[in-house]
């Protein structure tokens, strides 16, 4: 085996929980964040917005804003060339062509002296808008009446093909075996059909950069963003301009969750910027961030299950519809794929619809697709379960998948750990604390594929033996303490002689963005083949200055040694006094390491949530909640359980709260915190965590991805302790008061009748 | 646009500004003062990203406007660790990984800080009702609430021993 694959145990460094290198920054107000940073010179940027969900935009007069004093330069669409490749649809969301397809897309943007002068300039743009039809619900926008939104649109994936435009972009399908037969072998069948509300990831920092471009065309870019070399790529496209003329430097990131894995503003600023002259800072408040940037997608479900009265689901067959907002790419198809991913199920059928509304193009959050799939098919399960009068968990372990089963979605799975995790939440001791009246108990589990992809990295040993580690994932919930972890286990040396940087992007080459769960699995293995590569480096040092062979020099603990007896007697060589030596033996010491990162190992989860309903308000508190999830290898483990309960947090406010409400006028109607309610502190209790370990054999470490998981089960687990808590079954997101209330007044209303 | 001249003391020093009147404090202590520990997050009031003290209370900053300041008492995150000295709070939610992303972390800290000014034992729950006006989306707030109890809990012990 190639000395960068192979496996490495025990540790004496990953599993402990140091604190993280930026954390003094962090609690001190030193850390620079998107919207920190500015520049000589520099002008404030402001974008004007379509307040039609749906409008031909006949003309767009600036001349009023541009003769404004302290205005230096107006952008509208006749500032990008059209495109007609695959940046189409982000060019035309970046600043709407010939019609405003959402309340809130681009339609010009100033930049100016000030704030207070830019925001009377865009009072002074006079758009002439020819209002058009809408729509927002995905049902409605699949009907054959429904308004058209891009009037060119031909589904794809429809066998005959289609051949009249339509709102539907795609049409899907994944699965194997003979529905019909499984369905017609069951002795249990059940089909239910789910609404979900579209969600916003809510980072707590609005998009926000500082673009500077000179008359010679180079360009500087400072953003907070999940990809900073997908930001340099698709910039530079949509300006004209060379990639190598562009820098990116990724500040620190407030928060992404998949909503910072595309560019909203940053095109916008850079041509402001090149206008005027002068660097241009372009911030976004919340209200701009819930009209225009990425929310998810709301959903339309149906799902139908077979069980056998022995607990084996003998088929399972579901319909997803995604809106993904004015463009198409809804995550409906990673939807279908998850829907059954859990478990054996010899037919399966899953066909998803990928749907376009009026609403803005959505973005990823945290594992997308997969939770709203996750809450209708789980849902089904504790039903099924119920109906065998079997335990849920029970039913789930009777039919998970595990190594060499066919997933639902084509490959064979390799070693995965859904039993153990299921195993680990029935184990708990939360599954057998007795519950009070109206209160209910909801389990649910969920997967997530996880994602590698391309990555660079690159170490260097400095001259005191500490090392620089230059990665090109930004850094979104400390995944440079992990970078240092696995540095200082393959280098041997302390944690904190590992200081790693997010380089920007003329340091390194391209990396993707943070996403897909994979900086600690992807970066993370470039930094331990980079070490490896590293310490060979150090070997051949030790080597030279001893006078043997490469061959016969050792890496162990931090020292250089000679192999053994024959190799020569010589004191080992610590990586310090190697690193002094280095400008004598041949100059500076690095390793390095640019891959496409493969099997990144799935991650299965199983939650636990109690909650007590409140039958006079329908408000639902949450008592307890417990997650298990497999993370092949935590390297931090506070860190990893961070994930599992922010994952688990994010998917109670998407099952009790958030949802984006548009009123009939086709607007966004609670675009702000206060209207739109994620969790605080004070509705959520300690969330208890329990890390399984199965190693991924794709990692040198096992690390599996841990980020996205943890948001797939909380809806359906949810959704099943406020029905067994209620006895009444829900099936629309979210489950906020009035809904809960209604639907417990109604059943009164039904009893008291009988 | 008539500007004011503002006369004020952030954490412990004197500072004089020019701002005009619509003008947010949050915005004159970030883009004027160089201040930029406290985070607009919302602009309205609701997440608690901008928390500051005015005169001992706590407040969003975001809600205050620029001339207010005059003749106050500020105290921002940047006066939370004299001369490098962290807070017990500060070495609590870094011992704790009590922060992911850290946009909130210094809203958090100032809101935590006033809290066990007021009350040195609060009880897990009064923690969650006190902080229920600073957001974080990457916690789920567990990590967080045990480290203000911590650094309570070390606190009362310094207090003791003094």
């Amino acid at each position: 085996m190639p000395l960068d694959q192979t496996a490495r145990t025990p540790f004496t460094k990953v599993g402990t929980r140091p604190l993280r290198p930026d954390g003094v920054d962090k609690v001190t107000g030193r850390a620079r964040f998107g919207a920190d940073m500015n520049a000589p010179g520099m002008l404030i940027g402001k974008i004007l917005r379509s307040p039609h969900a749906h409008a031909r935009i006949r003309s767009i007069d600036a001349s009023a804003a541009e003769a404004l004093p302290g205005v230096k330069a107006v952008v509208t669409r006749d500032d990008f060339a059209d495109r007609n490749d695959e940046f189409r649809d982000v060019l035309v969301n970046v600043m709407a062509r010939d019609k405003a397809l959402y309340d809130g897309h681009a339609v010009a943007a100033i930049a100016a002296t000030s704030a207070v002068v830019a925001r009377k300039a865009l009072a002074l743009i006079k758009v002439d808008y020819e209002v058009l039809p809408h729509v927002t619900d995905v049902e409605k926008a699949m009907r054959s009446d429904a308004p058209l939104i891009q009037e060119s649109l031909i589904t794809a994936g429809l066998d005959p093909a289609a051949t009249k435009p339509s709102n539907v972009a795609a049409r899907h399908q994944f699965g194997h075996g003979d529905v019909e037969a499984g369905f017609a072998a069951a002795n249990v069948v059940i089909e239910r059909s789910f609404r979900t509300e579209a969600t916003h990831q809510g980072y707590i920092e609005p998009h926000a950069c500082l673009a500077s471009v000179s008359s010679d065309g180079h360009g500087e870019l400072w953003v907070c963003t999940q990809g900073h070399f997908m930001v340099r790529d698709t910039c530079a496209t949509l300006l004209g301009m060379d990639i190598s003329k562009l820098r990116v430097t990724a500040s620190e990131i407030g928060g992404g969750f998949g909503g910072k894995t595309t560019v909203f503003i940053e095109p916008v600023a850079l041509a402001l910027s090149r206008k005027a002259g002068r660097p241009v800072k372009l911030v976004m408040s919340r209200s701009e961030v819930f009209r225009a940037s990425g929310p998810t997608s709301s959903t339309s479900i149906r799902v139908k299950m077979g069980v056998s009265k022995d607990g084996r689901f003998t088929a399972g067959e579901a319909e997803l519809k995604y809106q993904g907002g004015a463009f198409k790419g809804s995550p409906v198809d990673l939807g279908a794929m998850t829907s059954f991913a859990c478990y054996d199920v010899e037919n399966v059928k899953v066909v998803g619809y990928d749907v376009l509304t009026n609403r803005p193009k959505q973005a990823a959050y945290r594992a997308p697709g997969a939770p709203m799939a996750a809450f209708a098919v789980e849902g089904v399960v504790n039903e099924l379960a119920q109906r065998l009068n079997m335990d849920p968990l029970e039913l789930r372990l009777k039919n998970a998948v595990k190594e060499g089963t066919r997933s639902a979605f084509g490959p064979t799975f390799g070693p995965i750990g859904l039993i153990e995790t299921l195993k680990a939440a029935k184990a708990h001791p939360h599954y057998s604390v007795p519950l009070g009246p109206n209160q209910g108990r909801g389990v649910a589990c969920g997967f997530w594929f996880n994602f590698g992809g391309q990555t660079c990295v690159s170490l260097n040993v400095n001259i005191d033996g500490t090392v620089a580690l230059a990665v090109g994932t930004p850094d979104i919930g400390g995944s440079r303490a992990s970078m240092c972890l696995m540095a200082a286990e393959e280098l041997g040396i302390e944690y904190d002689r590992v200081r790693t940087v997010v380089a920007d992007t003329s340091s390194l080459g391209y990396n993707d963005v943070t996403d897909g769960s994979r900086v600690t699995f992807a970066s993370g293995m470039a930094t331990i083949k980079a070490a490896r590569e590293t310490v060979k480096k150090l070997c051949q040092r030790a080597a030279a200055i001893w006078g043997i062979p490469e061959d016969a020099v050792v890496w162990e603990e931090g020292h250089a040694r000679p192999a053994g007896p024959n190799a020569g007697a010589f004191p080992p060589l610590s990586l310090r006094e190697i690193a002094a030596m280095a400008p004598k033996t041949g100059g500076p010491i690095a390793g390095h390491c640019e891959f496409n990162a493969e099997n990144a190992g799935p991650s299965f989860a199983a939650h636990i949530v109690d909650v007590d309903v409140d039958h006079e308000t329908g408000r639902t508190t949450i008592l307890r909640y417990t997650i298990a999830q497999d993370a092949g290898k935590a390297v931090h483990p506070s860190y990893v359980e961070g994930q599992f309960q922010g994952g688990a947090a994010q998917g109670v406010g998407w099952a009790l709260n958030e949802e984006y409400i548009y009123g009939a006028d086709g607007r966004l109607q609670n675009p702000g915190f206060l209207d739109y309610r994620i969790p605080v502190a004070s509705d959520l209790p300690m969330i208890d965590t329990v890390i399984v370990e199965v190693p991924n054999p794709g990692h040198p470490y096992g690390v599996r991805g841990v980020g996205e998981t943890s948001i797939v089960p909380p809806l359906a687990a949810i959704a099943n302790a406020v029905s067994a808590a209620t006895g009444i079954r829900f099936t629309e997101l979210p489950m906020s008061p009035p809904k809960v209330l209604r639907a417990i007044e109604e059943r009164r209303m039904k009893l008291a009748a009988e | 646009m008539a500007a004011y001249h503002v006369k004020t003391t952030i954490n412990g020093d004197p500072v004089e500004f020019v701002c005009e009147a619509e003008e947010a404090l949050l915005d004159v202590l970030r883009d004027r003062l160089g201040l930029t520990g406290a985070k607009e997050g919302c602009g309205t009031g609701d997440c608690g990203a901008c928390s500051i003290m005015l005169d001992d209370r706590l407040v969003c900053s975001c809600l205050v406007l620029g001339p207010e300041a005059q003749g106050r008492r500020i105290e921002t995150i940047e006066g939370m660790a004299p001369h490098g000295d962290l807070h017990p709070l500060q070495r609590k939610f870094l011992e704790h990984a009590a922060l992911q992303c850290g946009i909130c972390t210094p809203g958090f800290l100032v809101a935590a800080r006033a809290l066990l000014e007021k009350n040195p034992d609060p009880s897990e729950t009064e923690i969650r009702y006190w902080l229920a006006g600073n957001l974080c989306r990457c916690t789920g707030y567990d990590k967080i609430v045990r480290a203000v109890m911590d650094a309570a809990a070390e606190l009362r012990e310094d207090r003791h021993a003094a």
